[in-house]
C-alpha cells in the first residue's frame, strides 16, 4: 500500500502476523474504502458505475482462478464452467424455492466447489499442459451437460430469469443499489484471499507450486491440498457465476463459454500470477481498457474518420491497441501489473535518497 | 494518502469526465444506440449489417430527419460478449438513447430486464427467444422479425406445398446446431410432426459446426428423408450445404432457416452454380431491386463515391436496412403522436406497436407489431438458388399461428 515504514518494531507474534503491520496501512485501507462506499457512489454517474460493477465481479472470479492458478501452480481453463455451476444452482433454487440470495449465493459457490474438486482430481496425477487439456474437457463436459439437461437448464433456451435481490425489504435494480451489493462482495472476496494466503493453508499451496514432492515429503497432503485449492478456486467461481446471474437477471451458459475462461486466465496473467492485487490490478485492466480505448478513439478518432467509417475503425483499434498494451506491459514487467507497482513503490520507498 | 495519489485521481477523474461528460442532447435531435459484432465469434453479419444501418440513417438524415428531427447513431461493438452488452446500454442511457439495438441472444437475454427497468425499447431482429415476442411479458423487448419457432413452422408449411400439399406418411430430417437457438424449434416441429402426420428427426451437429459428416450420412443413407430443414450458423451452413451435395442429396429438398441463407454462406460452399436449388428463408429482402437501395447508392454517387461494398451480401445488408427502417418508423410514429414533441422510451414503445403495412416496397415485410405480439406476425420469405442466383420462392407468409401462439402462451 501507499505509505512509508520506518520506525516500526514489532513485539509480537501477533503484531507480526497481523494483516496490516502498519498502522498507517489501516488508515490507507479505511481511506480507500471511503472512497469506494462515499466518493465514488455519490460523485460517479450510473454508466461509470455499470463499468465498475463489471469490474468487481471479474474480481471475485479472478481472485478464484488465482488461488488455484498463481498459489497452486495448477493451471485451469475451465473457470467459466464452474461460473455457470453456480449460476444455474442459484438460479433454479430462486426460481423454484424461492430462495433469497443470501442463501443461494453460498450454494452457488458451494455446488460449484464440490463439481470443483472432482474436476480437481486428475490434477493428483498430471500437471501443466496436460491438466490444462483435463480442464479442458471439464470446461466442454459441463457445457454439454447444461445445454442437454432441462432439469437444470430449464427448458431448450437454457436460461433461467430470477428475480433482482432484495435486501431488508429494497429490491436492488439500479447500478447504484447493484454497485453496493457486488462492491460487499468483491470485498468480502478480496478480505478472504488476503487470510486465506497467510494462513498454513496458503502456505501449503505455495510450497506445492514451487516444488511438490519437497512439499509432500516435509509432510503437505498432496491430494488435500490440491483437492482443496480447486475447491476454492471453484467456490470463487460459483459466487462469481451468482452475482453475474444476480446483475443480469438471468443465468444463461452462453455467458460462460470457453473465452470467458481464457479472458479470466489473461486477466490473472496480465495483473500477476500470486498476487491479491494483481488479481484486482488484472481484473479493472482486462475490463476497463477496451472501453477507455474506445473513448479515445471515439474523442480523436473524429479527426481522421467520419462518423459511420469511426465505428468500423474504432471497433478495430481497440483490439489492436489492447493486444498491443498486453504485450507491452508483459514484455516491460513478464510478472504483471503488481510486480510493476511494487517496482514504482520501492523506486519511491527510499527517493529522493536512492542510494 | 498521499497528496500526488490524491492529484493523480482526481486528475484522472477530471480526464474521463472531460472526454465523456452527461451527453448534451441537442433539441431536434433522436439518439439511437446500436450495439454490433464486428470483431466477435458473428462478426461475418455484423460488418456487414452496421454499414447498412448507418446507410439507412444517413440516407434518412439527408433527407431531412424524420418530422424535423435528426437521427443520431452510437455504435458500440460488444463482441458477441455479454458484459460489454450491458456497459453499451448503460452508455446508451447516458447519452440519452431512447432505443438499444441490441445484438446476440445471450446479451437480449440479460439485458431484457434492464431494457423494461430503464424504458428503452430494445430489438432483436432474428435472433433471441422465442417467448419474447409476448408483449406483455417483455413489454420493452420488441423481436421484429420471425423468431425460430415462427421460422420453424414456416419451413414446414413450405415442406408441405412443395410436397403436394400432404405431409401424411412422409419425413423430414432437423439438422441443427447443438446451442439453445438451435434446439429451439424442435418443439415446434414435434409438435406439428403430430398432428400433420410425418416423421421428424433430429440431428444435432456440435460447436463448432464444421464436421457433421456422420450426421449428413446418417440423413442420406440411414432415414433417407423427404425434406430437409437446416437451422446453422456461421461456418457450418456451407458446410452442410457441401456435405448434403456430396452425400448425393438433391439441395431442392433443404430449406435453411435465417442464419443460413446469405450470399457469403452460398459463396464459401462454392458459390451459386454450386449451390442450385437450395432454398433459405429471409426475413428482410433479397438484392438490390428495392427503390430504397437505389436511393442509398444515389446518395453515395452524389458524394461521388462507390455504392458500399457490403451491397455484396445483399442479405445481410438488407437486413440492416430493415431494422434502421423499423426503428425509425417507430419513432416517426413517437414524434407524430406527441405532436412533434421529443419523443421518450416510452413513447416509442407505443410508435413501435404501431407498426402496420409499413413495406418500405417489399424490402420489409407486413409487420403488424401490437402492444400482444412484438414479432409482428412472424413473416418469411423464401428465396431459391435458381441459375445462379437469388429468386423469389414465395411472396412474404406467415405458418401455423396457432400453434406459435400455444407456445408462446404455455411457456409464459
Amino acid at each position: 500500500m501507499l505509505h512509508r515504514e520506518s520506525g516500526v518494531f514489532k513485539t509480537s507474534y501477533a503484531a507480526d502476523m497481523a494483516l496490516y503491520p502498519l498502522p498507517i496501512a489501516r488508515w490507507t485501507v479505511a481511506a480507500v474504502l471511503l472512497i469506494f462506499v462515499v466518493v465514488l457512489p455519490l460523485s460517479l454517474q450510473e454508466y461509470y458505475l455499470s463499468v465498475i460493477n463489471l469490474v468487481l465481479i471479474a474480481i471475485v472470479g479472478a481472485l478464484g482462478l488465482n488461488i488455484l492458478v498463481g498459489y497452486t501452480g495448477q493451471i485451469s481453463v475451465g473457470h467459466a464452467a464452474f461460473m455457470s455451476v453456480g449460476a444455474y444452482t442459484a438460479a433454479n433454487l430462486a426460481v423454484h424455492l424461492h430462495l433469497p440470495f443470501w442463501v443461494t449465493l453460498p450454494a452457488g459457490g458451494l455446488m460449484a466447489a464440490l463439481i470443483g474438486a472432482i474436476v480437481g482430481i486428475p490434477s493428483l496425477r498430471i500437471k501443466g499442459l496436460y491438466l490444462a487439456i483435463a480442464t479442458l474437457a471439464s470446461q466442454l463436459i459441463i457445457e454439454w451437460v447444461i445445454n442437454h439437461t432441462p432439469a437444470i437448464s430449464g427448458g431448450a433456451q437454457a436460461s433461467i430469469e430470477v428475480p433482482r435481490p432484495t435486501v431488508f425489504g429494497v429490491e436492488l435494480k439500479t447500478q447504484g443499489e447493484l454497485y453496493f451489493f457486488l462492491l460487499a462482495f468483491a470485498v468480502a472476496a478480496v478480505v478472504a484471499t488476503l487470510n486465506i494466503v497467510r494462513s498454513r493453508i496458503g502456505r501449503a499451496f505455495v510450497a506445492i507450486r514451487d516444488q511438490d514432492i519437497a512439499a509432500e515429503i516435509i509432510g503437505i497432503n498432496i491430494f488435500r491440498y490440491k483437492l482443496l485449492s480447486f475447491a476454492i478456486s471453484s467456490f470463487y467461481a460459483g459466487v462469481c457465476g451468482v452475482l453475474y446471474t444476480y446483475y443480469f437477471g438471468i443465468a444463461n451458459y452462453e455467458a460462460f463459454q470457453i473465452v470467458v475462461s481464457i479472458d479470466y486466465l489473461a486477466m490473472i496473467i496480465i495483473g500477476g500470477l500470486g498476487s491479491v492485487l494483481g488479481s484486482i490490478l488484472g481484473a479493472i485492466f482486462v475490463t476497463m481498457l477496451p472501453i477507455a480505448i474506445r473513448i479515445v478513439v471515439e474523442a480523436f478518432g473524429g479527426y481522421f474518420w467520419d462518423t459511420a467509417a469511426l465505428s468500423a475503425v474504432a471497433a478495430s483499434m481497440r483490439l489492436i491497441i489492447f493486444g498491443l498494451l498486453i504485450i507491452i506491459f508483459l514484455v516491460v514487467e513478464p510478472e504483471g501489473l503488481n510486480r510493476l507497482w511494487r517496482n514504482i513503490r520501492n523506486y519511491f520507498r527510499v527517493w529522493p535518497f536512492s542510494y | 494518502m498521499s497528496k500526488r495519489v490524491r492529484l493523480g485521481i482526481s486528475f484522472s477523474l477530471g480526464l474521463m469526465g472531460l472526454m465523456l461528460g452527461p451527453a448534451i442532447a441537442q433539441d431536434k435531435e433522436v439518439v439511437i444506440g446500436l450495439q454490433c459484432d464486428r470483431t466477435g465469434a458473428t462478426q461475418i453479419v455484423g460488418t456487414t449489417l452496421c454499414p447498412a444501418y448507418h446507410d439507412y440513417v444517413a440516407l434518412v438524415n439527408s433527407k431531412g430527419g424524420i418530422e424535423g428531427y435528426k437521427i443520431k447513431v452510437i455504435e458500440i461493438d460488444n463482441e458477441y460478449k455479454v458484459p460489454p452488452a450491458m456497459e453499451s446500454h448503460e452508455r446508451f442511457k447516458m447519452e440519452g438513447a431512447i432505443i438499444d439495438g441490441v445484438y446476440g441472444t445471450p446479451q437480449i437475454a440479460a439485458l431484457n430486464k434492464k431494457l423494461e427497468e430503464d424504458k428503452i425499447l430494445g430489438t432483436s431482429p432474428g435472433f433471441g427467444t422465442a417467448a419474447a415476442a409476448d408483449g406483455k411479458k417483455y413489454p420493452y423487448t420488441f423481436p421484429i422479425a420471425a423468431s425460430y419457432w415462427s421460422q420453424g413452422a414456416a419451413a414446414v408449411k413450405f415442406a408441405k406445398d412443395k410436397l403436394g400439399g400432404n405431409l401424411k406418411g412422409k419425413k423430414i430430417a432437423y439438422l441443427y446446431y447443438d446451442n439453445p437457438a438451435g434446439k429451439e424449434p424442435i418443439a415446434v416441429l414435434e409438435d406439428l410432426a403430430a398432428t400433420e402426420g410425418f416423421e421428424l428427426r433430429t440431428f444435432a451437429v456440435p460447436a463448432p459446426g464444421v464436421e457433421m459428416a456422420a450426421q449428413v450420412l446418417d440423413i442420406t443413407g440411414r432415414f433417407k428423408p423427404d425434406y430437409v430443414i437446416t437451422h446453422l450458423f456461421g461456418r457450418s451452413p456451407s458446410v452442410s450445404i457441401k456435405e448434403l451435395k456430396g452425400k448425393g442429396y438433391p439441395l431442392s429438398k433443404v430449406v435453411a432457416l435465417v442464419w443460413g441463407a446469405a450470399e457469403a454462406d452460398i459463396n464459401a460452399a462454392g458459390g451459386f452454380g454450386a449451390a442450385e436449388g437450395y432454398s433459405c428463408m429471409q426475413f428482410a429482402g433479397v438484392g438490390h431491386e428495392y427503390p430504397v437501395i437505389t436511393e442509398i447508392n444515389a446518395m453515395y454517387k452524389a458524394q461521388g463515391k462507390e455504392p458500399p461494398k457490403e451491397q455484396a451480401n445483399s442479405v445481410i445488408y438488407n437486413r440492416g436496412v430493415f431494422q434502421a427502417a423499423v426503428h425509425l418508423e417507430a419513432v416517426r410514429n413517437a414524434i407524430k403522436a406527441k405532436g412533434g414533441a421529443k419523443p421518450t422510451g416510452e413513447d416509442v414503445k407505443k410508435g413501435m406497436e404501431q407498426i402496420k403495412d409499413f413495406t418500405l416496397d417489399g424490402l420489409v415485410p407486413p409487420l403488424n407489431i401490437t402492444p400482444e405480439d412484438h414479432e409482428g406476425g412472424g413473416w418469411v420469405q423464401i428465396w431459391t438458388i435458381k441459375g445462379g442466383k437469388f429468386e423469389k420462392a414465395t411472396e412474404w407468409f406467415q405458418a401455423y399461428r396457432d400453434v406459435v401462439r400455444k407456445h408462446i402462451t404455455a411457456i409464459n
